[in-house]
């Protein structure tokens, strides 16, 4: 069965559907059932027996790469521009097919946002590697 | 254990005798690496076997098992095999019996040896689990939601670094304090009970020395842990102090941690004040005993943390969440404002952390500025490191942001 990363973005992929407030600014119930629903799809992939891992990271990053010898590593300073793609978590799935994989990424697209309103947010769709031997 | 209540192995007493089984064997000049992991696999063996074949003497048969699986892992010939035997038989033979004070001294033995202190906290915090709390390896890695070949790693690294260290020596209690309290605070929801395990570890220290801050941080742990039932709600959604059903709060609990921090605070003398979690538990006592968050005796709460900023040079810097703390409670014994000038000076020192931000949303709560609130909490849900957290700080920045928009003007 492969496996599939669900990621959700703080920023960056197409155009929004449609765009919204930072949640923050929604109405308090809003704010609940959007959380609700979150809550309800990690229920529903356990249930389904698809349920492999999910987690939450926050906005705050840092790119850093190798100094050279006897040096600190090079960090870059300061937030990137608004523009660079940003993670803001994933569902990790296993699942028989690319098409329940994308049926799933659809069903958590469809949370509730301000006003009730379905967010039709765009969810990253990623296959896992396998690194099981490949099959003679 | 849930749902075997016919079970006859009883875990807790099981795990209680890992402490005094492992001092036995280091005293009798085992090496604490291989003696561990030998006891480990003992445990691991018990938990297996006992349900079905419970032991007639638990403390001798471990001994027995462990010892033999010490001299498996040690025996090169076949030679020495009745030689062993031998041994094994008379290690469990010359067990002494047991009793308080003996079982007091193992563990604080191994406690030292734990937290040794050119260990990384996580090791100190691993190891104490395992040969102190007598934990499975596999229970510690998913207390902390690590793979289990990590932790083992991780205690068999932190046992190798112990290795030609002398262990007999009195250690830091400073540090096994911190490292309990560590542990107290990595958990509450967690598959394993880090928190009740952490209480059940500091009432062992707290037995086994007279040094008030052990009782000190016994009465912290208790007094914080009373609250536990009211912390979340129903859909597991953070309730801040101010808003909890206290009728839910653990009163048999806190009439203990309060006992016992009086104990504490009783051997307080001119050169010995209380230390810093003596203070810590004065505070957690007096949330406790207010009926009512408006029932709560502020200007006490601010004179103990005038005392837990005293504690440190340069607590801006050095102890910031004492600075920021005492914060809030200025901000409800001198006013809002007060309060707020007083977080100005952890600016520097923690001013991108999360807390830093949700204690300035507080403070311009309780001032009346809704939208300087709503900010303030959307900052700190920004920062979060915890998900829970994050949600809650979310909720109360919409919540403030609700009352900004309702208000006139």
């Amino acid at each position: 069965m492969p496996k599939y990363l669900l990621l959700k973005h703080y920023r960056g992929g197409p155009e929004p559907h449609r765009p919204f407030p930072p949640m923050d600014q929604w109405a308090p119930g809003d704010v609940e059932a959007h959380i609700a629903f979150q809550r309800h799809v990690v229920e529903l992939l356990q249930e389904n027996g698809e349920y492999v891992d999910a987690q939450a990271l926050t906005p705050t990053r840092t790119w850093v790469r190798y100094g050279g010898p006897d040096a600190a590593p090079v960090t870059t300073d300061g937030p990137l521009p608004e523009t660079s793609d940003l993670i803001a978590g994933w569902y990790m799935i296993d699942v028989d097919s690319h098409e329940r994989a994308l049926e799933l990424a659809a069903y958590v697209s469809s949370e509730p946002g301000p006003g009730g309103e379905t967010m039709y947010e765009w969810i990253d769709v990623r296959e896992v590697m396998s690194g099981a031997p490949p099959e003679e | 254990m849930a749902g075997r209540p016919a079970d006859p192995l009883d875990e807790g007493a099981l795990r209680a005798l890992v402490p005094r089984v492992l001092a036995a064997m280091v005293r009798r000049g085992e090496q604490f690496d291989a003696a561990e992991d030998a006891l480990q696999e003992a445990l691991l063996e018990a938990l297996r076997s006992w349900p079905e074949h419970p032991p007639r003497d638990p403390r001798a048969w471990l001994t027995t098992v462990a010892t033999r699986r010490l001299l498996d892992a040690r025996r090169s010939e076949a030679a020495r095999h009745r030689r062993e035997e031998e041994i094994v038989e008379e290690a469990a033979r010359a067990q002494p019996p047991p009793t308080a004070a003996a079982a007091e001294d193992d563990t604080l033995f191994l406690l030292f040896c734990c937290c040794h202190p050119d260990l990384s906290p996580a090791s100190q915090v691993a190891l104490t689990l395992r040969a102190v709390g007598g934990l499975t390896t596999r229970e510690i890695a998913d207390a902390f939601y690590v793979p289990e070949a990590t932790m083992a790693q991780r205690i068999s690294r932190a046992k190798r670094t112990l290795r030609g260290r002398r262990l007999d020596q009195p250690g830091d209690l400073a540090v096994v304090l911190r490292v309990l309290y560590l542990v107290y605070t990595a958990g509450h929801a967690g598959r394993v009970d880090l928190a009740g395990e952490a209480i059940r570890l500091a009432r062992q220290l707290a037995a086994a020395t007279d040094e008030p801050e052990a009782r000190g941080l016994l009465a912290l742990m208790l007094l914080n842990h009373a609250r536990l039932p009211a912390r979340l709600d129903a859909e597991g959604r953070i309730v801040t102090l101010d808003r909890q059903d206290r009728s839910r709060w653990d009163s048999r609990e806190i009439a203990e941690g309060v006992s016992i921090l009086q104990s504490a605070l009783a051997q307080q003398t001119e050169e010995r004040p209380p230390g810093r979690y003596q203070i810590e538990a004065a505070i957690a006592a007096l949330h406790d005993d207010a009926a009512s968050a408006e029932e709560t005796d502020w200007p006490q709460i601010l004179s103990w943390y005038d005392d837990l900023v005293a504690l440190t040079a340069d607590p801006a810097r050095r102890d910031p969440a004492a600075v920021l703390g005492r914060a809030v409670a200025v901000g409800h014994v001198d006013g809002a404002a007060v309060g707020l000038r007083e977080t100005e000076r952890l600016r520097e020192s923690i001013g991108d952390r999360h807390r830093w931000h949700a204690v300035r949303g507080h403070l311009h709560e309780l001032a009346g500025d809704p939208s300087a609130a709503a900010a303030a909490y959307a900052e700190a849900a920004r920062r979060a490191t915890n998900v829970a957290e994050r949600d809650h700080l979310v909720r109360q920045a919409a919540r403030q942001h609700a009352r900004a928009d309702a208000a006139p003007g």
